[in-house]
């Protein structure tokens, strides 16, 4: 059994490994506790600003902050990243002023606070501005690795963790993960799932059982949605003819939306999408909601099985 | 500067703002001439800043909040050489330093990209912030309007300013009593605004927003005050200085015609 870890943890360590340049502060909007850089906060009060429950204020802060030199975090839940939407547009991806934003709790996998605190949209949404980086990480491992590189981006970023425990795929392999490049995870030729976030592993699960009924699957952990790995994606899309997408995250927008969006200029080959089909969630266990949603393994070697069946 | 001085370059400024607009036959003139004393007053006498080095790291900053209002903002930075005067032909032209909406990426001496309300006294916040974590003595000035306030995000930065105690962070409140659609009376009252600021744990301070006397010792004011931001609320008048604009609803977001625009510079001082 793998060390099973929440990618937000993996976040707050990050940011109390970045305490040592001077420049990094972190910004709250009483979420601390749960997005985790309440580690930062004990260590570092003097480079922690309390915006209160107030998230549009927290993005601006953040935007005068980085137009002065420094480098801010600010995190609260994904769900409420987005009412400040508007200010992540106008006031940091606009005059690309490097701010970082993480949403924690993203996801149907959040689980029984039920569907008003389940992001399924933020991964489109960020997506759709210019300058923003949008990464949704699958394990503590990559979400820490990429949390580190994020100073050195000179562009503002959003990133997606989540609430619950996953298995941790990357436990030694820090150095392999790199914003913007896809990890191959396991490597076949008949079709290729690309997945992120907590559904890497349910895309792990489903690879081991194609494979033992003979289909040589290629697992992608697509952590970082933009820029785009399409040099990755244009690779598989050759070598396996055929392509799954699997987010916890809606079918609309997201990964399978950006994998589509690429590979329809390039070679349209059949591909499925395994995504929360344009619904709400609701109110029950982590693993009970990705049944629900049909975000299971099951599901996505069922789609594997679909697009490998369409191909010519 | 001393005060006529600086009437004089409220002066021009004016001028300047009536040609941008009518060249442009597009943008916000009632607006400009409201906030265009304190900005004159707040450059001319008191901002901390290097024309010839606009990205000086320890200037102080000036955040226009409503970028709307962005010809006010053009015309004193050219009066005060962060760019041209032929720059201010560009105003809304393809290409053109002069943005129709304030932008920091487009124009030197601009600290801010402004356009969408309620959000300049957050980013304000943010450089006061970084101003203290850097141990300078810079301020960081905002300028919203009285309309402007209707955002809610105002009110979340408000709290938030006074929570941390940001005496390095000034606001004005341009209280024209008119924004894009009609009287701010009818589209959403605000009642007691002193109070409400003042009950958000601001220093505050009223004034006539077109008497330069009393604008520069508001300024002086403002930075006497150390523990806590303060606000100067200006009453003015939308349109101020050129007669059939003044407290005019049409002329919050108008050009005026080329009869207009004669009208108007010849209320301002120009001979034809």
């Amino acid at each position: 059994m793998s060390r099973m870890a929440a990618t937000r943890d993996g976040y707050g360590d990050a940011l109390l490994a970045l305490a040592g340049n001077p420049k990094v502060v972190v910004l709250e909007a009483d979420l601390g506790k749960s997005t985790k850089s309440l580690h930062f906060r004990k260590a570092h009060p003097e480079r922690t600003v309390s915006c209160g429950i107030g998230e549009q204020n927290m993005l601006l802060v953040g935007a005068g902050l980085a137009s002065s030199g420094y480098i801010p975090f600010a995190s609260t839940f994904a769900i409420f990243t987005e009412r400040a939407f508007e200010q992540m547009r106008n006031g940091v991806a606009r005059p690309n002023l490097a701010v970082h934003l993480c949403g924690s709790h993203g996801g149907t996998h959040t689980g029984t606070d039920g569907s008003s605190a389940q992001s399924i949209e933020d991964l489109a949404i960020y997506r759709t501005l210019p300058n923003v980086v949008v990464m949704h990480p699958c394990d503590d491992v990559s979400t820490k690795a990429l949390t580190m590189q994020l100073p050195e981006l000179g562009s503002p970023s959003y990133m997606r963790t989540a609430r619950n425990k996953t298995p941790v795929l990357y436990d030694g392999r820090e150095s392999e993960i790199k914003i913007g490049k896809g990890i191959v995870v396991k490597e076949g030729t008949d079709v290729a799932i690309i997945a992120c976030g907590v559904l890497v592993h349910e895309a792990m699960v489903a690879a081991e059982s194609l494979e033992s009924q003979g289909v040589s699957t290629t697992v992608v952990d697509m952590h970082t949605l933009k820029p785009l790995d399409t040099e990755l994606i244009d690779k598989l899309a050759k070598s396996c003819g055929a392509i799954v997408t699997a987010e916890d995250h809606s079918i609309i927008g997201g990964l399978g939306g950006a994998v589509a969006e690429h590979l329809i200029t390039t070679n349209p080959i059949p591909m499925e999408r395994i995504g929360v089909k344009d619904r709400f969630g609701e109110s029950a266990g982590s693993d009970e909601m990705l049944e629900m949603m049909e975000l299971k393994s099951q599901h996505i070697s069922d789609a594997a099985k679909k697009a490998i069946a369409r191909k010519v | 500067m001393n005060i006529t001085e600086l009437e004089e370059m409220a002066r021009k400024c004016r001028v300047e703002i009536c040609k941008m607009v009518h060249r442009a036959q597009a943008g916000h003139p009632g607006g400009s001439l409201s906030e265009i004393d304190i900005l004159c007053a707040l450059y001319g006498s008191r901002l901390r800043v290097q024309p010839d080095n606009p990205d000086w790291e320890d200037r102080d900053r000036f955040i226009l909040s409503k970028g709307h209002a962005s010809p006010g903002m053009y015309a004193v930075l050219a009066e005060m050489g962060f760019i041209s005067h032929a720059d201010l032909e560009t105003y809304r032209v393809k290409g053109g330093v002069c943005q129709g909406h304030v932008d920091m990426k487009w124009c030197p001496g601009v600290d801010f990209s402004a356009g969408s309300l309620g959000m300049g006294l957050s980013y304000g916040m943010g450089c006061a912030i970084a101003a203290k974590l850097d141990g300078s003595s810079r301020n960081a000035y905002v300028m919203v309007g009285d309309g402007e306030i209707q955002e809610g995000s105002i009110w979340e930065a408000a709290m938030a300013a006074a929570h941390h105690e940001l005496g390095n962070l000034k606001l004005f409140l341009d209280c024209n009593r008119i924004q894009n659609d009609d009287f701010c009376e009818t589209q959403m009252r605000m009642f007691d605004i002193p109070a409400k600021w003042n009950s958000f744990g601001w220093a505050v301070k009223v004034i006539d927003g077109h008497n330069m006397s009393e604008i520069v010792s508001a300024i002086e004011w403002m930075d006497s005050i150390t523990d806590k931001p303060a606000v100067v609320i200006a009453n003015t008048v939308k349109g101020k200085g050129v007669s059939y604009m003044e407290d005019n609803p049409a002329f919050h977001g108008a050009a005026p015609s080329d009869e207009q625009l004669a009208i108007a510079l010849s209320e301002l001082g120009v001979n034809a």
